[in-house]
């Protein structure tokens, strides 16, 4: 059996398992919001630097 | 700078009321108690991401109580079991990062919240909560508090999980994999032919590309087949006839190709082309997930009301559970849910968001009172007369049009053409078969394939999806909004433009107020202030805002008579303010203008004249428009300000008054009949009817994400100036369609100049297809940008 075989039946598979992949990420609703997770990602540090800080307890009223 | 703007949201701060607070100024006290909460809970780096990002919390006391009921709750969670509970809520004010920043860090300020995610293009926020620990009324009010009040409507109450559709993005997932691994296996034979290598695998490329070919030809093009079907059960030539049908062909004769070993068939621009369509489908879709084109009452309906129970306990109920002789509270700014009569000695009621008139209407004990209305002030008692479907409003609503939009016998562009072109098609190809069928057979039936298959319009399908899309998105960024691409063509086609006036021609925001007489000196106008006061007409209110800040006085006799005026003392001066009939001082002969006339002990001053307040550019817009478009302006209003609209619109605009509802609706109609297309301008509820007779209706709004009826497209206000513009730009897309389809054509010729000599072999067919789509794909974007460009 030619080395050819081979090659292109990995090649497919690995073409099938970015296509399974992609229909997954699409499933998932990955594909619904394309421009909050653009922001959202830009706010990891500002929220490290603040777990940092003690948290101050919220008291009752100030919910409302 | 003399003037500061509030550091929370940005309003420009009046001196008298400036709130100072960790040396930050500003504009009022709920302002500056959502400062406390956020640097109080650390996370005043919500100002950081975008200056003054808040808004003015407003009050919200008791407006939220119905959450307190389980039934209504449970109809608006959108998951629920044991203590976890998932709500997607709506809130307008979503607008920058701050906004997602300060949403998406709830469960700092709410313990019980454990996640929340905001969606920025729908504006909603969805909240994970532990439901033993907090509630959704408790999240209602803490969002209220720091800003951000959703909105909950009655909408929200049948509303059941929207099932997302993403069909068409796992077509072009699948008809993309397709196409990529096809391409790849059939290059080595299109580079070299007749090679010891190549012939030894022929067989298994061929196969593999065949099984490859399948998800494409079965999944990813089977709309084309269901539509092309429809099409031809109906009787009508659209364009996916002959795209259905270049498919099939495609496929059969390279399967046929390789199965009797003549070639390796089409396989590739097939998958190519399909993946190129439905990618046009995909930019076509272009959609404002924040905007709703297809409002009715219920999105502007409360979900609950409170009603008084004969004991005289308050309770909250579902607004259908509301049948007649209850008693209902509305607050100020609630709306009426359903008609009835006022128990409460007075009430002014704003029907504005029926008739589209800012002012409003003062109501006595035993008046009739009709849903649709909102309570402007204190809260009031009403008994319902009608249950929710039976009132006025949703009697209105259930008219026809309403019901369901006419059928507009609407051909798009495409189709129009396609009724020409499949017909051509069919015949030259027969006519080709024909002749080649006496000089060879086997010849006959490739020149019959390779015609239907070079000829499949695909850069013909792909014009106007492109053209429309961008169109679309250039309209967008320019503020108005359209619900598809359909509208771009009919937008084209518009003869006649029917402008609504108030709210569309004027502006709402505020009413110019000019003073007609002898001037008053400050020590009157003070006067003046301190009488108005103490008037909750209407009319007395816009003129307190009206006239500037004064000192407060002590009125020692005040008397107000309903319809009339007012007569007060202060400080041993007499005034009198009202109509003129009260005054007795006829100067002249007003009653089409509204004027508030002012006497100061016995002697007349002048009077305040409300004129309507005209957009900018209207002027220069009729001009433009009027010499080419038929332009009418319909008004719900008396024709009071008749004389001032000739003399400021061209002489051929046609002006009519006092038209209600139905009337403005039947208006349209008539002009229809007429042979007319027509494009109705509106604003409030009041012209939904008109817009939803009209053939391209625009509603036009002061703040895009509140809301509208249900249109063809929103724009929003600022841009009331640049109409013309777009009326013109939609007209140069389809110029530029025209165009492209020229040069889609010219390419079809090249290629039936190959397929009717018999010559069309794969590769040409390879090279071919997405040449042209590519060519047709920059020409519709490079047009429509230069044309984007000009004035």
């Amino acid at each position: 059996m030619s080395v050819i075989y081979m090659l292109i039946t990995i090649s497919i598979i690995v073409a099938i398992f970015f296509l399974y992949a992609f229909i997954r990420a699409v499933k998932s609703g990955q594909y619904d919001d394309d421009y909050t997770p653009s922001v959202r990602m830009l706010f990891d540090d500002e929220l490290r630097k603040e777990t940092n800080k003690n948290q101050i307890q919220i008291t009752e009223e100030k919910q409302l | 700078m003399d003037t500061k703007n509030c550091f929370h949201c940005g309003n420009e701060i009046i001196k008298k009321d400036e709130v100072l607070f960790d040396e930050k100024s500003f504009c009022c006290n709920g302002c500056k108690t959502v400062y406390e909460i956020f640097s109080h809970n650390d996370m005043s780096c919500y100002y950081d991401f975008q200056a003054s990002p808040g808004a003015t919390p407003l009050d919200i006391k008791g407006k939220y109580d119905f959450l307190d009921n389980e039934e209504i709750v449970n109809k608006l969670l959108e998951f629920q079991e044991d203590a976890t509970a998932i709500v997607s809520l709506y809130i307008p004010h979503i607008h920058c990062s701050s906004c997602i920043w300060i949403l998406e860090n709830l469960q700092k300020l709410q313990s019980g919240i454990s996640t929340s995610q905001v969606n920025f293009g729908e504006k909603k926020v969805r909240i994970n909560f532990n439901s033993d620990k907090t509630s959704l009324k408790q999240i209602v009010e803490m969002l209220s508090s720091i800003g951000y009040e959703p909105y909950i409507s009655l909408e929200n109450f049948d509303e059941g999980k929207k099932k997302v559709d993403r069909t068409l993005i796992y077509k072009i997932g699948v008809a993309f994999f397709c196409f990529g691994n096809i391409m790849l296996l059939s290059f080595p034979e299109y580079f070299e032919v007749e090679e010891f290598w190549i012939n030894q695998y022929r067989g298994f490329f061929r196969w593999l590309i065949f099984a490859l070919s399948l998800p494409t030809f079965i999944y990813s093009a089977s709309g084309y087949y269901v539509s092309a079907w429809k099409s031809i059960k109906s009787g009508l030539l659209n364009i996916d006839i002959p795209i259905a049908l270049g498919i099939v062909v495609m496929f059969i004769r390279s399967t046929v190709d390789i199965v009797f070993d003549y070639g390796q068939g089409f396989f590739d621009s097939m998958c190519g082309l399909i993946f190129f369509m439905l990618l046009g489908k995909l930019f076509q879709i272009k959609t404002y997930d924040f905007l709703s084109f297809e409002r009715d009452y219920k999105s502007y309906f409360p979900i609950a009301v409170t009603r008084v129970a004969s004991d005289g306990s308050e309770e909250s109920v579902q607004v259908y559970d509301i049948i007649k002789g209850d008693r209902l509270l509305i607050r100020n700014q609630e709306l009426l849910p359903v008609d009835g009569i006022l128990i409460s000695p007075k009430a002014s009621i704003d029907y504005s968001f029926v008739t589209g008139e800012a002012v409003a209407i003062e109501k006595k004990s035993g008046d009739k009172v009709f849903a649709g209305g909102k309570q402007l002030g204190k809260v009031i008692e009403m008994e319902v007369l009608f249950s929710v479907s039976n009132s006025y409003l949703t009697q209105l609503w259930s008219n026809d049009v309403f019901q369901k939009r006419v059928e507009q016998q609407h051909k798009t562009i495409t189709d129009k053409i396609s009724r020409y072109f499949t017909p051509a098609l069919l015949g030259l190809s027969i006519v080709s078969f024909l002749y080649w069928v006496f000089i060879d057979v086997t010849t006959a039936f490739n020149v019959f394939t390779a015609i239907l298959i070079v000829a499949c319009p695909c850069a013909l399908a792909l014009t106007a999806p492109f053209t429309m899309g961008n169109v679309l998105r250039i309209l967008g960024n320019r503020k108005f909004y359209l619900k598809n691409a359909l509208v771009v063509e009919q937008l084209a086609k518009v003869d006649s433009i029917v402008f609504d006036k108030t709210g569309t021609i004027t502006t709402n925001e505020k009413t110019a107020i000019t003073y007609e007489g002898s001037e008053l000196n400050s020590a009157e106008l003070r006067l003046l202030k301190n009488v108005l006061r103490g008037s909750n007409h209407p009319l007395s209110r816009r003129l307190y805002d009206f006239i500037p800040n004064q000192e407060k006085l002590d009125t020692t006799n005040f008397e107000e008579i309903i319809g009339k005026g007012i007569f007060a003392e202060i400080e041993g001066v007499k005034v009198k303010l009202g109509s003129s009939q009260f005054l007795k001082t006829m100067t002249e002969n007003t009653h089409k203008k509204t004027k508030v006339h002012v006497e100061f002990n016995g002697v007349y001053k002048g009077s305040y004249v409300f004129n309507n307040q005209y957009r900018e550019g209207l002027e220069l817009l009729f001009e433009k428009l009027s010499k080419k478009y038929n332009l009418i302006v319909l008004s719900g209003d008396n024709d009071g300000e008749r004389k001032i609209l000739e003399k400021m619109l061209p002489s051929n605009t046609s002006l009519v008054f006092n038209q209600k509802p139905e009337q403005k609706l039947q208006y349209i109609e008539s002009l229809q009949k007429e042979g007319k297309n027509v494009m109705m301008i509106g604003d409030g509820l009041n012209d939904a009817g008109a817009l939803a007779q009209s053939n391209v209706g625009i509603s036009i709004s002061e703040k895009v994400n509140v809301f509208s009826p249900a249109c063809d497209g929103i724009l929003d206000a600022s841009q009331f100036d640049k109409i013309a513009f777009f009326m013109n730009y939609s007209k140069n897309a389809m110029k530029t369609i025209y165009m492209s389809f020229g040069l889609s054509l010219l390419y079809n010729a090249v290629g039936l100049s190959y397929a009717v000599s018999g010559n069309l072999s794969p590769i040409i067919a390879a090279i071919i297809m997405p040449l042209s789509t590519i060519t047709i794909v920059s020409f519709v974007t490079i047009m429509t940008n230069i044309y984007a460009r000009k004035r």
